[in-house]
């Protein structure tokens, strides 16, 4: 059975791009300042989303409002013109699913994810997020190596 | 009412952000990830810059009593690096690399409606209604 596809195709040319990777990130962390100052809350997409699943009540409507702004912004930037990048998956429908549901489940099972432990855990210098950092990013490292070295054609 | 408008500024500087960067594109991600391949260290500069603007906010909350639309903050306070810390991490690693979206990213991009980005949302959010009902049915846990 062929789960992963030919990875090489509809990717785009890998190409270093260090001053919009600087400028989008200063942005993310200048959303979290933003969030930890305004609501007092540590910024994490899977906090956001997993808390409508038996979060207080009172909160869906703010967390409704910080999941439409976060959708917004990529299709305001494409509505002003400005240049944004293309989105290419290159996995199969049942691998998405897999993924999906590892995603979902490990964020939550883990209190986090690569804004949560990521940016703001380890802006706060939280042990905890900082050894989930490295967890998630040497076990993502090592899935794309298995996939594209190993497994892949 | 300011809650809400705030937290749709909030999540326009955020959803802009992961635009800007490059990583609401998953394959940029795995490029990053790929040590093995094309190296793209773009992701690493990112993170640099999210870290330089992150830290003032939360090192500004530490001196607060409380943030300006609430009572107190919500910072986790635990400690312990524990087994559903690291397993919850491990699982999240492996679905990430095997796709390249991480929860933010996938949340920006279900606006472009390409069926590969929603079926992944759709999954990844039954992942989360998942953790829930565990949760539920094994009570004690959080």
């Amino acid at each position: 059975m062929v789960i992963f596809k030919k990875r090489t195709e509809g990717l785009p040319v890998d190409n270093f791009t260090p001053l919009t990777g600087l400028g989008g990130g200063l942005l993310i962390g200048a959303a979290a300042s933003l969030f930890v100052l305004i609501y007092g809350r540590v910024l994490g997409g899977s906090g956001i989303l997993g808390g409508l699943f038996g979060g207080a009540r009172e909160d869906v409507l703010f967390r409704l409002a910080l999941l439409a702004g976060i959708v917004t912004g990529p299709l305001l930037l494409r509505t002003v013109g400005a240049d944004t990048p293309d989105i290419a998956v290159s996995a199969s429908w049942p691998l998405l699913a897999v993924a999906g549901l590892l995603v979902g489940f490990g964020t939550r099972l883990g209190n986090g994810c690569t804004s949560g432990h990521g940016v703001c855990g380890i802006a706060r210098g939280s042990r905890r997020s900082l050894a989930a950092t490295a967890v998630f990013f040497s076990a993502a490292a090592f899935t794309v190596f298995a996939a594209r070295h190993v497994f892949g054609s | 009412m300011i809650r809400i408008v705030g937290a749709l500024v909030v999540g326009l500087v955020f959803g802009t952000g992961v635009t800007v960067s490059g990583m609401i594109n998953p394959a940029k991600v795995l490029g990053f990830l790929d040590f093995a391949g094309d190296w793209d260290p773009t992701l690493a500069l990112v993170m640099l810059g999210a870290l330089a603007a992150a830290a003032p906010g939360f090192a500004l909350a530490k001196r607060r009593n409380a943030p300006l639309t609430e009572k107190t903050f919500h910072i986790p306070t635990g400690r312990q690096v524990d087994a559903p810390l690291i397993v919850g991490a491990l699982m999240f690693g492996v679905g990430w690399g095997l796709v390249g979206f991480c929860p933010g990213p996938a949340v920006a991009a279900i606006g472009t409606g390409l069926r590969d980005v929603l079926v992944f949302f759709a999954a990844m959010v039954a992942g989360m209604a998942l953790f829930r009902l565990f949760s539920t049915l094994r009570p004690g846990r959080s």
